[in-house]
């Protein structure tokens, strides 16, 4: 029962046999349309005269080892056809995305599943090999039998990735399109995993790819990239595409990229950008990059000085989409001026009616918008802090600071 | 007006900006580039031949310029690196052959960047199976656990030990005019050692393994072709200061050590001559400044091999991952750190002629990864605008040509030698050839004033292709 499975590397080369058994030629290539089925190996490309010819699946008596035979001879010419995905030209030793094992790998071979089809047979993609054992197959391709080269490979543990989990990456946008490469795989995953993958891309690849992400994705990935990457990305793509992706973004890592960038370039991003986040990227822009204004963001929560924990917790419960990094919750008086700061785990314990106020620690500690970064990083070192507020110079509330930035700041020495 | 110049300066400063952005992958690969190989091949052909090998040093300098040109242009077009491009233009069974010979070439080029540490170091009498060793294991952990990034400036800046070379030559007052002479006068022998030594110079200058490495390095730092321009000046710069480097080495070589009778470099004590000046420190410069490049090519060599490799064939790779993540990359690099140092200490090792060797496996190997990266990068589809112009690929295939030309006239020279019929006991083979006559009259008279003596041995085959191409003979 071995022969229910193929390899791409078995397969070129093969012998196409007509209804009575003459040769008219050898595999050269093998194609699956994508829009019709995604796994269907839809024509193989026969070479044997001057032209190549194309064999549609349907047209397939049994395919093996021993020869592919065909049940019908009405043949055509191969032309080339922008929806074809041809396994060798356009799979073979590429970069592929992984989506299992979240990384960009190198196609080495593909390994077919044999199944029936009507009166006939058919292959489709079941996996993408990488890893020694389809080095060895390719490097055995055509010189040793392949029945020898099947019972040697079983010495080297197999490398695969199903071929659903597999992306594959096209910079042409027109044929993404045709080809129906979707970003689906990608977007399932996490965003900081999609980063490193897109971090090892090519530039032109990176364009595609950022070029038909959903926004929101699209700036999550972006966040976790690193700064001269996301700059080259965002002035790769068209300024209105950038300009929804940044409008995505936190203002403050909005304003981190901005900074980056070319100032016409962040201009002109700017001048495509909606009202709101635009205001409050441009306030941001205006501190310098390594004081408390240029490392703070604006996502914060502050309360009246009065609030009680049901009110706090009446107000959080309406605005559930900022709950996964909050820890903090600040106290305001009607001038905005900061008067405390409470752990957002003090609630819990403390009983509905209790004045925000009581659960306040003692000390209050926060920094002026132009405290330098070292100084900074020097006090949540010493108070353990996980959030900073950072007020500006009239005392109002402008922003905090959080633990992950310090990470990132002190990662970067 | 006043807001026009405003713009213009800031315009300004943006541009410094991005300059010193994209500084690194060609200054490093230049400093780099003078390792041990480079420093010994140097000294051994100023030592031996005096100033006749200068005149390489120019078509090399435009060979190189060429050659890191390309690769960075490729980096940066592209995106991706020379061994992964081979692999997606030409299949895998052409980049495993392909990277089977570059591990070899690497392998003899660690080997001779360990020689380097070791030869370094006992000129203070530290024995190499203590310095070897030990410095094995500082650089894979240096590497792997990644403080590699923070000692890298530390290397770049000692390499302006190189600057002793430079004061070195001017104090040992050499013949300066004979040696802009032989800059620009070139003179070709048809003589095994001679011909070995030219491919060992453009081998260590224009090592295969830099292509890599430098084209990884642009990719890796994120310079597309937008700020391609500022990089290429710096890889420009760099690789002139290579061979400015390589100038004042075989310039104090030739007056220190050649100029009081032509010799072969045998240890690092006899190359230190050539910093004499410098009087009681004219060891501890040589032996600094050699450990300092041995090390620092000890560590990038070994990485960048395993980086390739394990790129073009599709196998994980990084120091940020773990063993059993990437354990091809783990194994191939450790094993290259290891097996390089294991074989200096193998008893009697002979070091400075081993890393004379491995220069000249580069020069072998070069042509061929020349031929795949002029293929590649006049390939419209990968390229775009940025393919080769007329004379850049002229350039190009003229030196691929010249190099195949050079290691063909090598093997058939060393095949003619083996085979019986040839009367040229290795013993008598042209060891004075610096003393050569018949390169015109200029030459008669050495730096010191000595005449040269007319003795010269010419083999038959460099007879037949000196007759073949019309050459008179070197002798009056």
């Amino acid at each position: 029962m071995a022969d229910e499975f193929l390899f791409l590397t078995e397969l070129l080369g093969l012998k196409v046999y007509d209804l009575k058994g003459r040769r008219l030629g050898l595999v050269k290539d093998a194609a699956i349309v994508p829009l019709i089925h995604p796994s269907r190996v839809d024509r193989f490309l026969v070479g044997g005269g001057w032209a190549w010819l194309t064999v549609r699946y349907d047209q397939i008596r049994s395919i093996s080892l021993d020869g592919i035979y065909l049940k019908d001879e009405q043949l055509t010419p191969y032309h080339s056809d922008e929806y074809m995905l041809r396994l060798v030209r356009d799979l073979l030793d590429q970069q592929i995305i992984d989506g299992q094992g979240r990384k960009v790998v190198r196609v080495t071979d593909v390994t077919f599943e044999i199944n029936p089809e009507a009166d006939g047979q058919m292959l489709s993609i079941i996996d993408i090999d990488i890893g020694l054992r389809s080095v060895l197959r390719r490097l055995a391709q055509g010189v040793v039998p392949p029945r020898l080269v099947r019972q040697v490979q079983t010495l080297i543990p197999p490398h695969s990735i199903p071929w659903e989990q597999c992306s594959i990456i096209e910079a042409d946008p027109q044929r993404r399109l045709r080809l129906n490469v979707n970003n689906e795989i990608l977007e399932r995953m996490h965003p900081a995993d999609l980063a490193d993958i897109v971090e090892d891309l090519s530039p032109d690849d990176r364009e595609a790819i950022f070029e038909t992400m959903d926004s929101e994705v699209a700036a999550d990935t972006l966040s976790e990239m690193e700064p001269d990457v996301q700059a080259s990305i965002l002035e790769s793509l068209e300024t209105e595409k950038a300009a929804d992706i940044v409008e995505e973004m936190s203002p403050h890592e909005a304003a981190d990229v901005l900074a980056e960038l070319e100032e016409q370039t962040s201009e002109d991003i700017l001048e495509e950008m909606e009202v709101e986040p635009k205001a409050e990227v441009e306030e941001l822009l205006e501190y310098k990059e390594n004081s408390a204004g240029g490392l703070m963001n604006t996502e914060y929560v502050a309360l009246p000085e009065n609030t009680t924990v049901a009110g706090a917790m009446e107000a959080l419960r309406s605005h559930e989409e900022i709950l996964e990094s909050l820890n903090t919750l600040f106290l305001v008086d009607a001038s905005d001026q900061l008067k405390a700061a409470i752990p957002l785990a003090r609630l819990f314990t403390a009983a509905g009616a209790t004045p925000l106020r009581e659960l306040a620690p003692e000390m209050l500690i926060q920094v002026d918008v132009d405290e330098r970064e070292d100084r900074i990083t020097e006090l949540f070192d010493k108070y353990n802090l996980l959030t900073l507020p950072v007020i500006d110079a009239e005392g109002k509330l402008a922003g905090v600071i959080t633990a992950d930035e310090i990470i990132s700041l002190l990662r970067e020495k | 007006m006043k807001n026009d110049e405003g713009q213009i300066i800031k315009r300004f400063r943006y541009q410094i900006a991005i300059f010193l952005s994209v500084i690194g992958p060609g200054l490093i690969t230049a400093n780099v580039d003078n390792d041990s190989g480079g420093i010994l091949t140097y000294s051994q052909a100023g030592a031996k031949y005096g100033y006749l090998p200068l005149w390489t040093l120019i078509p090399i300098t435009l060979l190189l310029i060429v050659t890191q040109e390309m690769s960075s242009r490729m980096g940066a077009v592209t995106g991706k690196g020379l061994s992964d491009l081979i692999r997606e233009e030409f299949g895998l069974r052409t980049t495993f052959f392909l990277m089977i010979a570059l591990v070899l070439t690497n392998f003899t080029n660690v080997i001779a960047e360990f020689a380097g540490i070791a030869s370094s170091l006992e000129l203070f009498h530290i024995s190499r199976y203590i310095s070897v060793p030990i410095c094995a294991v500082a650089v894979w952990f240096l590497v792997v656990r990644g403080n590699y990034r923070s000692v890298e400036k530390i290397f770049l800046v000692a390499c302006c030990l190189y600057v002793t070379y430079i004061i070195s030559a001017f104090l040992l007052k050499p013949d300066w005019k004979e040696a802009a002479i032989y800059s620009v006068k070139p003179i070709l022998m048809f003589d095994t050692d001679y011909i070995t030594m030219l491919i060992a110079m453009v081998g260590t200058s224009i090592a295969p393994w830099m292509q890599f490495y430098l084209q990884s390095a642009i990719v890796e730092k994120g310079i597309t072709a937008k700020e391609y321009v500022q990089s290429r000046i710096e890889v420009v710069v760099g690789c002139i200061l290579t061979d400015v480097v390589a100038f004042f080495i075989i310039v104090s070589c030739a007056t220190a050590i050649w100029a009081h009778g032509p010799k072969d470099i045998n240890d690092a004590a006899d190359a230190a001559v050539a910093l004499k000046p410098f009087g009681p420190y004219a060891y501890l410069l040589f032996s600094a400044g050699l450990f300092n490049a041995s090390f620092f090519a000890a560590c990038i060599l070994p990485l960048s091999t395993a980086f390739t490799v394990c790129e073009g064939l599709g196998f994980e790779s990084g120091v940020d991952k773990r063993f059993h993540e990437a354990p091809e990359f783990y194994w191939l690099y450790t094993g290259l750190v290891g097996l390089g140092a294991a074989v200096i200490l193998w008893p009697n090792f002979p070091l400075i002629k081993m890393i004379l060797a491995s220069q000249v496996l580069n020069g072998v190997l070069l042509p061929f990864v020349l031929i795949y990266m002029v293929i590649l990068i006049n390939k419209k589809g990968l390229m775009k605008e940025w393919t080769n112009s007329g004379i850049y690929n002229a350039v190009a295939w003229v030196s691929v040509a010249i190099m195949i030309g050079l290691t063909l006239a090598l093997a058939s020279i060393t095949v003619k030698q083996l085979l019986p019929q040839a009367k040229i006991a290795p013993a008598e083979r042209s060891t004075p050839v610096a003393q050569m006559q018949g390169v015109p009259k200029v030459q008669s008279y050495d730096s010191e004033g000595h005449p040269f003596k007319a003795n010269i041995h010419e083999s038959r085959v460099a007879h037949l292709i000196r007759q073949a191409i019309g050459i008179g003979k070197f002798s009056d």
